[in-house]
């Protein structure tokens, strides 16, 4: 934005007099977790209360907490339950590789699904499906990971060919090109090969109705390691913000940070993938929306987005089950059309909440 | 022409008429003759292929009106519409892309990334599933507002303070993102009973294109071809920027309003047609500048290289056919396409830094 013309020339660097005094700052944080955390319990309850077979909430709190062999509490355990924990653990992986994603390019506009981070595990899933015949989660999950740490590492390289770092929208290009491919090549080896079709019909449109528990579990050790992993890079984040060289002479290892930082981000988005298929813009929008409460520390940012974007992708579920009943709407199709706003937004005035 | 020392740029030569007489540069005409040549080459030869072979013999022997019987069947009622389409889609989304990267003065804005095929196709889904009508002519009407509302949307959004180019195409993407979602979640619960050719149609495929639905196609082709050779001057006088193109006579509101119409027209006919046909639009107009060492988007090489190109996907697409199984030309071009717009971003990264020239 350029500078507005005033009779005075502004201090460069003046200090706003409406910023709040830290331990406002801290209580506010603090209070708005709370906001979080109870968000998070509804949007959980109402998960496991709708659907084709619509409980009340009560009903469903109360076959929660005594599994009594009756339809409610079946439905409950076996369908529903899973789903909402799918969707916990997703949102998690998300929401906190885009603030991770963001923080390491220092590009407001950056989301795994933008970037084709989810398109490149989905490409090489497809990949290990179609050549190796893999079929079961464990077997592919592998090929996730690959594949969004080489689309990561890609799509920076396009995005920062030259000296400077990549320009926002150059980076964006990148990835819609990237993903473009990516996707193009998946669905050609899908047509021309039967039985992947077959085996990946179920898989993808970021639905997190068709997985099954078990391969929830098999994936959850990875997710967990990559948010163990994005909270201990969280304060490393905070002064790779002011530039890579200021970063380093405070003492920050810029480039392992990179590194374990494209690990953490493939381990989310690339284990969140193979569950899902991919869900777009969560990780756009989540880290925005928290920054207006947070403030620019990574530390609360990612903490914040571990915890608010899980309460996105269930309500975008939960809203897909209710509106079009008794059929559903994938969550990353409600998410795609609330998120494609949000990037608007964005773009138009880029200054609100920039890096 | 007399001989001096300077060198006056490209070598032109002077067209007199009764009617008019104009400069048409030399390297220009050749290169785009050689473009259409090819792509009405590799039509003829895609003519052949099929699950019922023909030789080259036979093809000519048919459209001269020597064969009768299947072959003729074969040739003139079910691959020739394809063939064409082929051809003329392929020049349409040459044309669009020409007029939308010189509008936006951006080799990545053109109608594919900014997301108006998106926008057509979703009309065409909800005037097919919710009007319910099956006409062409519907269609493509259908295809054209959808692409035009669209592209309303995208330049209004974009607006502040005047257009910037990337802004838009950044909010392009977000339009197409939004709209691709929505395309998907149309598609897959008005048809599921064959998941596999709604997968074929929603990447774009020209091989279900037969003679009802080209007519429409062509008569529309024709007049935006019209109108396009008509703007093509003003097209030049507003590259110089708004000032400089009035200053020369040029009514820049009309003109510009013009060529988005005709040039969102050109991705509407296709898509309504064929379905998205994704990164031709983007591609052949800079591939073309690149051949005829032209300084802007020529209209003329851009149509050539786009029905080339097009012709060329689609014959790969039959021979994949052959050792596979039919697979949608539209992947084919994303495939290209996408690489090398890829490549185009590696290089104005690079140029960006001072790192090429």
């Amino acid at each position: 934005m350029p500078p507005t013309p005033t009779r005075q020339q502004q201090p460069a660097r003046a200090v706003r007099a409406d910023a709040p005094s830290g331990s406002v700052l801290y209580r506010r944080r603090a209070a708005g977790l709370l906001v979080i955390l109870a968000a998070l319990a509804i949007v959980a309850l109402f998960s496991v209360s709708f659907g084709a077979n619509p409980l009340s909430p009560a009903e469903a709190w109360r076959v929660l907490w005594e599994r009594d062999g009756s339809e409610a509490s079946d439905i409950v355990w076996t369908v529903r339950l899973p789903r909402t924990l799918l969707g916990v653990l997703v949102g998690a992986a998300f929401g906190v590789a885009g603030a991770l994603i963001q923080a390491l390019t220092r590009n407001p506009l950056a989301d795994t699904g933008v970037l084709g981070i989810n398109s490149g595990a989905g490409f090489v899933i497809t990949v290990g499906v179609g050549i190796f015949s893999l079929s079961s989660i464990q077997g592919y999950i592998w090929f996730a990971f690959l594949g969004a740490a080489a689309a990561t590492v890609l799509v920076y390289l396009i995005g920062s060919a030259g000296r400077a770092s990549a320009a926002p929208e150059t980076l964006v290009l990148a990835g819609v090109a990237l993903s473009a491919v990516l996707d193009g090549v998946s669905t050609f080896l899908m047509l021309i090969d039967e039985e992947t079709f077959r085996a990946l019909r179920a898989w993808g449109l970021g639905s997190i109705a068709r997985t099954g528990a078990d391969e929830t579990l098999a994936v959850l050790p990875f997710i967990a390691l990559g948010l163990v992993l994005a909270i201990l890079l969280s304060g490393s984040l905070n002064s790779i913000a002011l530039g890579d060289d200021l970063a380093a002479s405070l003492g920050t290892r810029v480039v392992r940070v990179r590194v374990l930082g494209i690990t953490a981000v493939a381990l989310l988005a690339g284990g969140a993938t193979a569950l899902t298929g991919g869900i777009v813009f969560v990780g756009l929008m989540v880290p925005h929306v928290v920054r207006w409460f947070t403030g620019p520390d990574q530390r609360w940012i990612i903490l914040y987005s571990a915890l608010a974007s899980p309460v996105l992708v269930l309500a975008a579920d939960v809203l897909g089950r209710v509106i079009v009943r008794p059929g559903e709407i994938e969550a990353g199709i409600i998410t795609a059309v609330i998120g494609a706003p949000v990037l608007i937004v964005l773009v138009r005035r880029r200054n609100a909440s920039g890096l | 022409m007399n001989k001096e020392s300077v060198a006056f740029g490209y070598r032109t030569r002077t067209l007199r008429f009764r009617w008019g007489s104009g400069r048409v540069g030399v390297r220009l005409l050749t290169v785009s003759a050689v473009l259409f040549l090819t792509a009405v080459v590799l039509a003829t030869v895609s003519l052949t292929y099929g699950d019922y072979p023909l030789t080259l013999q036979q093809v000519f022997a048919t459209l001269t009106g020597g064969e009768q019987g299947f072959e003729r069947t074969i040739v003139v009622k079910w691959r020739l519409p394809i063939a064409i389409a082929a051809v003329v889609f392929g020049a349409l989304l040459g044309i669009g892309g020409a007029i939308f990267q010189s509008l936006t003065r951006n080799p990545l804005g053109s109608p594919d990334v900014i997301g108006f095929d998106s926008g057509s196709f979703t009309a065409v889904v909800l005037a097919i599933i919710v009007v319910g009508t099956n006409s062409y002519w519907w269609l493509a009407f259908a295809a054209i507002a959808g692409g035009l509302v669209t592209a309303f949307a995208v330049y209004v959004l974009s607006y502040r303070r005047g257009i910037q180019g990337f802004r838009m195409i950044i909010i392009g993407i977000a339009v197409s993102a939004m709209l691709v979602s929505v395309n998907h979640y149309l598609i897959s619960r008005a048809e599921i009973k064959d998941a596999m050719t709604v997968g074929l149609w929603k990447a774009g495929t020209i091989s279900r294109v037969t003679w009802p639905p080209m007519i429409p196609a062509l008569a529309v082709a024709a007049l935006i071809v019209v109108a396009a050779a008509l703007l093509a001057p003003a097209m030049r006088r507003l590259e110089l920027g708004d000032d400089a193109a009035v200053t020369l006579g040029t009514r820049s509101g009309p003109v510009r309003l013009g060529l988005i119409v005709a040039g969102v027209s050109t991705v509407a006919v296709v898509t309504a047609a064929a379905g998205p046909i994704s990164f031709i639009a983007l591609a052949a107009p800079q591939l073309a500048r690149r051949l005829t060492r032209s300084a802007g988007e020529s209209l003329l090489a851009s149509a050539g290289m786009g029905a080339a190109l097009l012709a060329g996907a689609h014959l790969l697409s039959l021979y994949i056919a052959q050792l596979y199984r039919p697979v949608p030309v539209g992947l084919i071009t994303v495939c290209l396409g996408g690489g090398y717009m890829i490549w185009l971003l590696l290089r104005e990264a690079r140029q960006r830094y001072g790192l090429v020239r």
